[in-house]
């Protein structure tokens, strides 16, 4: 035995395959360890639609409804909020939503007001940089952050700034609009967050 | 008595002969040079505080609860109704705190006297890797008081993830387990909190440590001991301007100790939140996944960086220019030794332009944390009036800030490599006087 010469290349084949064979159970072992990372089914089923009545939100005035976790900023915009939207388009990064901001609301709320019905704005209170509840800043004054400030959403982490229909304002550090979800009208006065519209894509 | 110490100790020697070199290695023949100055303290401090988290921590988990349901109560619990669960629980906030002040200065030493420069660029990179885990560490404890501050410093830093392009969302709710921070998230901060990351840092203290004493500690004057003169009344062969760590500097560190434990204790005795600044009046209101504290802001420690995000405004759709800043800020940092070339060590050697510029850098890393603590929303209609623009002002003020720290990195490339620096002779020897 001990006189045997080594052969070499015998050696190097059984380490090489003896690594491979191991570094593919690594991996297969590691799979379960970071699937088991990911949201739970439990995580997965909470969530279902949400009715809420309009009867009390007056004009200017936001409500803040919980969806899938969520919060939903439901305003009443008032005629003087609305007659200001189309003046900031100069000022905003995606006024008409078809660029970057394209895929931040349904079709059917791809508008100037971005709603389906102009005064009633549905929108998913999270700043598109990095997941805050902007505040909302619905008085048409001069504030602390813009002088010349026509009424929206002001983000207290990063001071990202939207208009009154969640466009979001140019050199501020989120890059889209905030986010409508799927609803619609039950009633004169009761909308449905989290469903389409009947017939809607 | 001193038989039964040496039959002990012969006793442990027999079975393990090596213990005895590893701890005269370390400890009473590791010379060091004799001119450590005031700045030279942080590196044992820093030691004295992963030692008081790390006890403080394990007696916090004896009565914390890591369920989304439970976290906020059972901190206010141990706050209230555990004996000196106060005591414990603000040595370990204020600690964190007191973690990043020493570790901060310990990392400015190195900058200082060029300590990352050859032969200690292994030192460094695994000083900046302990630095790295730290900032994980930290931020994951942040989060466990589930506090809102808490809640939504885990949503925005995991949402951080979500400005890489693709597959962005889908990393975020893989590290939230969830699609915004619940049970789920809280429980694997936990997890990693208490003991993934506590290993991962001791183990890179300890390589940390191993890889400074292979090469010996710097000094402030910048010079080699170890390749200098050799002799000194321990050792023939040994450095002449070493002396034995212990006891030499063990007692020495024994000073700067009682002084820092004085300062820690004034302010877990009179001032545990340190006016917000060590713990967050928002962290005292529960969780709120509907309404995000009026000012959101890290705690001061992370606010230089975080600054550096807000301050860089997104452009192509995406809010990734930010993110890669404030971690290209830190990449930096881990690339010092070869992005400085200079030829001398020590600042007291260098040139005027790497004395201006350091200075400059650091007045920058303090306009970070201006920004980032939001201190600049008052100051600025305080100088300029209240009918000021403060987002323009602040944008304009940051940026410049941005630049510096950023423009700090570029020019000491340009000026230690294309040969600029003109720095001072270095003496051959330490200067000290005994």
């Amino acid at each position: 035995m001990a006189n045997e010469v080594v052969d070499l290349g015998r050696r190097r084949f059984l380490t090489t395959t003896t690594a491979v064979v191991g570094g593919v159970g690594v991996v297969a072992a590691a799979v379960p360890f970071i699937k088991s990372w990911e949201p739970s089914a439990r995580a997965k089923a909470a969530g279902a639609p949400v009715t809420q009545s309009l009867k009390k939100i007056e004009p200017g005035q936001q409500l803040i409804v919980a969806w899938r976790s969520l919060p939903v900023f439901i305003v009443n915009r008032t005629p003087p909020q609305l007659a200001a939207l189309p003046k900031q388009d100069p000022r905003l990064v995606d006024p008409g939503s078809t660029g970057s901001s394209v895929d931040q609301q349904p079709k059917y709320a791809q508008n100037a007001t971005r709603s389906i019905k102009p005064e009633w704005l549905v929108m998913i209170g999270i700043c598109t940089h990095l997941g805050c509840v902007p505040d909302y800043v619905g008085e048409m004054k001069a504030e602390p952050f813009d002088p010349n400030w026509q009424g929206g959403y002001y983000c207290p982490c990063h001071h990202s700034r939207y208009d009154m229909a969640g466009r979001v304002y140019q050199g501020v550090p989120a890059p889209k609009n905030m986010e409508i979800p799927p609803y619609h009208f039950v009633d004169d006065t009761t909308v449905q967050i989290g469903v389409d519209p009947q017939g809607a894509a | 008595m001193a038989n039964v110490f040496s039959t002990i100790g012969e006793w442990v020697n027999e079975r393990a002969p090596g213990l005895m070199p590893v701890y005269r290695k370390h400890m009473t023949e590791y010379y060091a040079p004799k001119n450590f100055n005031l700045w030279y303290y942080f590196g044992s401090l820093a030691l004295l505080v992963l030692a008081n988290q790390i006890i403080t921590g394990i007696f916090l988990t004896m009565n914390y609860d890591p369920s989304a349901s439970g976290a906020f109560d059972s901190v206010q619990y141990i706050m209230r109704d555990v004996e000196w669960g106060w005591l414990i629980r603000y040595m370990h906030s204020t600690g964190a705190s007191l973690f990043f002040v020493v570790i901060y200065l310990h990392m400015f030493r190195g900058i200082l006297y060029g300590s990352y420069k050859k032969p200690r660029e292994l030192v460094w990179l695994l000083g900046m890797l302990i630095f790295l885990v730290l900032m994980a560490e930290a931020f994951m404890g942040y989060v466990l008081p589930w506090g809102n501050m808490s809640f939504w410093g885990a949503k925005v830093i995991v949402s951080l993830f979500g400005t890489i392009p693709v597959i962005g969302k889908d990393l975020v709710e893989w590290i939230m387990g969830d699609f915004l921070p619940a049970d789920a998230t809280l429980n694997r901060f936990f997890a990693l909190h208490v003991i993934a990351l506590p290993l991962v840092l001791i183990l890179l203290v300890v390589l940390h440590l191993a890889a400074l004493h292979e090469v010996g500690s710097n000094n402030p004057d910048g010079v080699d001991i170890k390749h200098g003169a050799k002799g000194n009344r321990w050792d023939a062969t040994k450095p002449a301007d070493g002396i034995p760590f212990h006891p030499y500097y063990t007692v020495k560190d024994l000073v700067g100790v009682g002084l820092f434990l004085a300062i820690g204790a004034f302010i877990i005795f009179f001032q545990p939140t340190f006016g917000g600044w060590f713990l967050e009046h928002d962290n005292s209101i529960p969780a709120n996944n509907l309404v995000t504290p009026a000012q959101i802001k890290p705690v001061w420690y992370f606010t230089a960086f975080y600054a550096i995000v807000r301050m860089i405004p997104s452009a192509f759709g995406t809010a990734v220019w930010g993110v890669l800043g404030m971690f290209g800020a830190i990449v930096l940092l881990f690339l010092l030794p070869w992005i400085d070339a200079g030829k001398v060590k020590s600042i007291r050697y260098r040139g005027t332009g790497f004395k201006v510029a350091l200075t400059l850098f650091v007045l920058a890393f303090f306009g970070l944390v201006l920004i980032g603590t939001d201190s600049t929303a008052e100051l600025i209609p305080m100088l300029f009036g209240s009918s000021v623009d403060v987002t323009s002002v602040e944008n304009l003020f940051g940026r410049v800030m941005v630049l510096i720290y950023f423009g700090f990195f570029v020019f000491l490339w340009l000026y230690t490599h294309l040969g600029w620096e003109k720095t001072k002779p270095v003496p051959e020897r330490v200067t000290t006087h005994d």
